[in-house]
């Protein structure tokens, strides 16, 4: 299968300080990855190095084979930021937020064409917000404003989506939702890749994660990948991980550990098990 | 009637009237991109860094235009360029438009004629205003509202989230070039109706006017452009019957309309929660 995103023995820093070093990663159509390590490990820098918006000291990122140019992201990619470089204060709506990834359709005009705002429309049904279409950023939700700059970096029909900590800030109602969401993509061929600090209610979930700490520590399936050696790689700390019915609970400690079986339980279970408890 | 028209009997005032019309649209306009970038304090710090550019094109016998033009231009990229250098972009527009504005009070102190100009230039002085100055604001409103229209898209995804524009395939190195032209011509002039101690409010005041009645960015700009005319012309008209400098008039105006337009949608605001049914439609 020819891969989406190829990263070759990739090493980026800032000023003299490195972040990482010498980075290989393959990513395939379809495929949903989650980029795992603290803050600070080097996972957003890694993303932007992916996007060709910074330069890399060593190595290359090839993007459908091709070279990528720093500071020339190619078409085909969609990217959602941090939500904390989102200024909510902006007097924008959802629908024009989403409008924005058009921009690539080289409409001259300064209004939207009447097949911009039908994308986009289609766009934010297949999300689940378009009846908040018209409302201002800052008026929405944390889950909607996540959909809505989602729906901005698919609006473009990119072949792979790279996500900084998407999931950050928001309840484990909003982080399932949009962990189902795309998996839902991920399985209609879009490569995704997020990066997350959040083990249990994040990482575990996902189908493929690379442990990363200013370099790949390994990556495979969570239950092969997510031991107490390998945590201890990426976190620097020492983790307890427990499997229970195919599930993978990990804490620094066992009382946290008690604590996150239970409320990474659906409702139902989460009673059930105190119940016993 | 003709008590009301008089003033319009003097030609200089025609003309100062229809300069702080389009002033007062293209500052609105390009206030909106200067608020919600949170750049006001650049566009302060480069209406002093002009006055520096305005000195020297007099004393070289330059055009006033181009050579203030290219100096605040320059000093706008300059700003820029600190900032890349791990400078912080509030200290780099205080190194670089001080200096500039230094410059300027260094050459008018060595050269005393300038008393006259450098409280046109400080205050403004829109009744000064010539026919070449007219035809001069006039091209450049023209060239700067389309630039708006032509640049809308780019600008305003560069305006909101310029990494992402980037990958978007926003030219964002040239919006950031392109915008501190803008800036700079419209400084430049702007300059005589205002003074480049009251420039800022024109910029500033007709934009936060329009960001509270408004939650979208092509309102906002129809809004900050409509009353920056509107109130430029009040303000100009009174300033007559009252007597004041023109440049305060307005800016006193229109601070009075931003007080009444704060109370009034705070007011509207709250009565709006007082009668909202209790549920919410968020997730």
């Amino acid at each position: 299968m020819e891969s989406v995103l190829e990263v070759n023995h990739l090493t980026c820093g800032y000023q003299t300080q490195p972040v990482f070093s010498n980075v290989n990663l393959t990513l395939y159509p379809g495929q949903f990855s989650g980029l795992v390590g603290p803050s600070g490990s080097g996972k957003s820098t890694l993303i932007k190095a992916m996007l060709g918006l910074i330069h890399p000291w060593h190595g290359e990122v090839r993007f459908r084979g091709k070279r990528l140019r720093a500071g020339a992201p190619p078409p085909g990619v969609g990217y959602v930021p941090q939500v904390e470089t989102i200024d909510w204060n902006f007097p924008v709506t959802a629908e024009e937020v989403v409008m924005m990834g058009r921009y690539r359709e080289r409409n001259l005009l300064p209004w939207s064409s009447r097949r911009d705002r039908l994308i986009a429309k289609e766009l934010l049904e297949r999300v689940g917000i378009a009846h908040v279409a018209h409302q201002p950023i800052g008026e929405l939700s944390g889950g909607q404003q996540q959909r809505v700059f989602l729906a901005r970096a698919l609006v473009g029909q990119p072949d792979i989506v790279l996500l900084d900590e998407p999931t950050s800030g928001s309840d484990l109602h909003v982080q399932h939702e949009l962990l189902h969401l795309l998996a839902e993509l991920s399985q209609q061929g879009l490569c995704v890749l997020l990066s997350t600090h959040d083990l249990n209610s994040v990482a575990t979930h996902l189908p493929w994660v690379v442990c990363f700490n200013q370099g790949i520590v390994c990556q495979g399936q969570p239950t092969e990948v997510f031991t107490p050696q390998t945590l201890q790689q990426t976190f620097g700390s020492e983790m307890l991980v427990l499997r229970q019915h195919g599930r993978i609970v990990i804490s620094s400690d066992a009382t946290t550990l008690l604590h996150e079986l239970q409320s990474n339980l659906p409702p139902a279970l989460q009673q059930h098990n105190s119940q016993s408890v | 009637m003709d008590l009301l028209l008089k003033p319009f009997q003097y030609e200089f005032f025609t003309r100062a009237i229809l300069v702080g019309v389009m002033s007062g649209l293209l500052c609105g306009v390009m206030g909106v991109y200067i608020t919600t970038r949170r750049m006001s304090y650049i566009a302060h710090g480069l209406s002093h860094a002009i006055l520096g550019g305005a000195v020297l094109t007099y004393v070289l016998g330059l055009n006033f235009y181009v050579g203030s033009g290219i100096w605040g231009f320059g000093a706008a990229l300059l700003i820029q360029y600190l900032t890349g250098r791990r400078v912080y972009s509030d200290a780099a527009i205080g190194i670089v438009t001080t200096a500039c504005f230094a410059l300027g009070v260094a050459v008018i102190s060595t050269y005393r004629k300038f008393s006259q100009n450098f409280e046109a230039a400080l205050f403004g002085n829109v009744l000064g205003v010539s026919p070449t100055d007219l035809w001069v604001v006039t091209g450049v409103t023209i060239a700067l509202l389309a630039l708006v229209l032509i640049f809308y898209r780019p600008l305003l995804f560069w305006c909101f989230d310029r990494e992402v524009a980037q990958v978007q395939g926003v030219p964002v190195v040239a919006m950031d070039t392109l915008f501190a032209l803008m800036l700079a011509t419209l400084l430049v002039v702007t300059l005589q109706v205002l003074g480049v101690t009251l420039i800022i409010s024109a910029v500033v005041i007709p934009a936060s006017i329009a960001r509270l009645l408004s939650n979208h960015f092509g309102y906002m700009m129809l809004i900050s452009g409509g009353l920056g005319s509107i109130i430029s012309f009040a303000g100009i008209y009174l300033s007559y019957y009252f007597d004041v400098a023109s440049g305060a008039s307005v800016v006193l105006l229109s601070t009075l309309v931003f007080g009444a337009v704060l109370v009034w949608t705070n007011y509207r605001r709250r009565a709006k929660r007082l009668t909202a049914p209790v549920h919410s439609n968020r997730l």
